[in-house]
């Protein structure tokens, strides 16, 4: 437990004093916007096609900060500290999902009220969306840490980590936006079988906890 | 060892692919909707069901490569995604005539199976790139053990995913096909699904066999060049790592 504090108090320290990921993450997604505001050529979205923009946003915002996890670590010789240290490695694992759904939730909760500003005529579904949200940043950060730390071994790192990232992830966005489309619907929030989708994301959430629970230490094995 | 045993299996796979093919062609019924193509799902379902179940098998030879270290277990995973992987190309061509025959399109988005299978073989083809961008060779074996694990835990996570967003829009027409199928049929389609899965194991064991024997040769070239580092006996299990260098 000490460990897990140490390492996440490490991550979000760094991230605080040099703002590598966060900023960029937030810069992209309002980017994204944008051009989906652009592209679509719509005042408002609403059910299915909003939610698809607003998840696929956040995933492909995910993937900057998946790239740059473990990219610290690897320059600074922090794995071999790791190694060397008298202390269980999935530590590790937590302190990195933690740090990435909290970068999430951040980058999160700074861009949805803008993306409700760009697009929702009706504000009352974020505050249900916001459960959807955490739900399917859990299950990101889970499979996002694990791939990092695979990606960050490999020699292609960069073009390793999205290319396991996004088919893994396919599962999440699918019951992520069944989760949002009724909420996001034209004349208010709707309940119609959030509940399920819900469930959903909760067992990909903890399967995927659980293989990165299980297998981290091979990782990081050397 | 390996030949008779490698002799006898192929054998039974031969002879279980003929029953099999001479099932389809001479006892099993026309179908009365979709007529001739129909016979295609005695080949195409067979080759989906023991290619996912190679995929799991592969994450199961996996979890024994990561507990035990043994490099053997890490090849067998190898080999068994590898084979699915071709066997999953055959599904989606095979699918796809039968798509184009029967429904008269190439390829259906709104239909789960085919969305699923299609993102499962996605994600295997990545195993690919993954394992050649790691050049230590324990590395590479313990990445491709921890890949082969979490995408086995994918494959029926995926499939709970997609079906479940299909059946939003769509009823499940073609669910009542299988429930309705003759006793002639199921005995044709149960002796084909055993003729390809022993297809498949009969490909995985050449493949192992293949690997082993050319380790080997190279080992024995290298004792006969006379290098004075030449591999001593106690490399030899080591030698069996090599399978993922080409």
């Amino acid at each position: 437990m000490r460990a897990f504090t140490a390492i996440l108090a490490k991550d979000l320290r760094v991230e605080l004093r040099t703002l590598q990921s966060v900023p960029g993450m937030v810069l992209f997604a309002v980017t994204t916007f944008v051009l989906f505001r652009f592209g679509l050529d719509r005042t408002s979205l609403e059910g299915s096609l909003a939610a698809g923009v607003l998840l696929a946003t956040v995933l492909f915002a995910a993937i900057l900060a998946v790239n740059r996890l473990f990219v610290a670590e690897r320059d600074q010789g922090g794995l071999d500290a790791i190694r060397l240290a008298p202390v269980d490695p999935t530590a590790m694992f937590a302190a990195k999902v933690t740090a990435l759904a909290v970068y999430l939730v951040v980058l999160e909760a700074i861009t949805v009220p803008i993306f409700a500003v760009f697009f929702l005529d009706e504000w009352t579904a974020l505050a249900p969306l916001a459960l959807v949200l955490l739900l399917a940043d859990l299950g990101l950060a889970a499979t996002g840490a694990l791939v990092s730390s695979l990606a960050t071994g490999s020699r292609a790192r960069d073009l390793i980590g999205p290319l396991l990232l996004l088919p893994l992830l396919v599962p999440v966005m699918i019951a992520a936006a069944g989760a949002a489309d009724p909420l996001l619907a034209a004349g208010g929030p709707e309940y119609d079988r959030v509940a399920t989708w819900l469930a959903v994301l909760g067992l990909y959430d903890v399967m995927f906890l659980l293989v990165g629970y299980g297998v981290f230490e091979f990782v990081l094995e050397d | 060892m390996y030949p008779r045993a490698l002799l006898t299996l192929s054998l039974a796979t031969v002879a279980a692919i003929v029953a099999g093919f001479a099932l389809v062609f001479f006892y099993a019924p026309l179908d009365a909707d979709q007529g001739f193509i129909q016979k295609i799902f005695y080949l195409h379902v067979p080759l989906g069901i023991v290619s996912l179940v190679g995929f799991v098998v592969a994450g199961l030879h996996a979890i024994r490569h990561l507990r035990s270290g043994d490099p053997i277990h890490d090849a067998r995973s190898y080999v068994s995604i590898h084979i699915s992987v071709i066997f999953g190309l055959a599904v989606l061509a095979t699918g796809s005539i039968w798509a184009r025959a029967s429904w008269g399109k190439w390829w259906v988005w709104d239909e789960p199976t085919l969305v699923s299978f299609l993102i499962v073989f996605l994600l295997y083809a990545t195993y690919y790139p993954l394992r050649y961008a790691v050049e230590d060779r324990d590395r590479q074996a313990r990445y491709a053990s921890v890949f082969a694990i979490m995408a086995g835990a994918f494959v029926p996570l995926n499939f709970i995913a997609v079906r479940l967003a299909e059946t939003l829009l769509h009823p499940r027409v073609f669910a009542t096909a299988e429930g309705g199928m003759p006793g002639s049929m199921w005995l044709t389609f149960a002796i084909s699904l055993l003729g390809i899965a022993l297809l498949w194991l009969t490909l995985v064991r050449f493949e192992l066999a293949a690997k082993s024997a050319s380790a080997q040769l190279s080992r024995l070239r290298r004792a006969l060049e006379g290098s004075p580092r030449a591999a001593p006996a106690g490399a030899e299990s080591r030698s069996s790592a090599a399978i993922g260098a080409r």
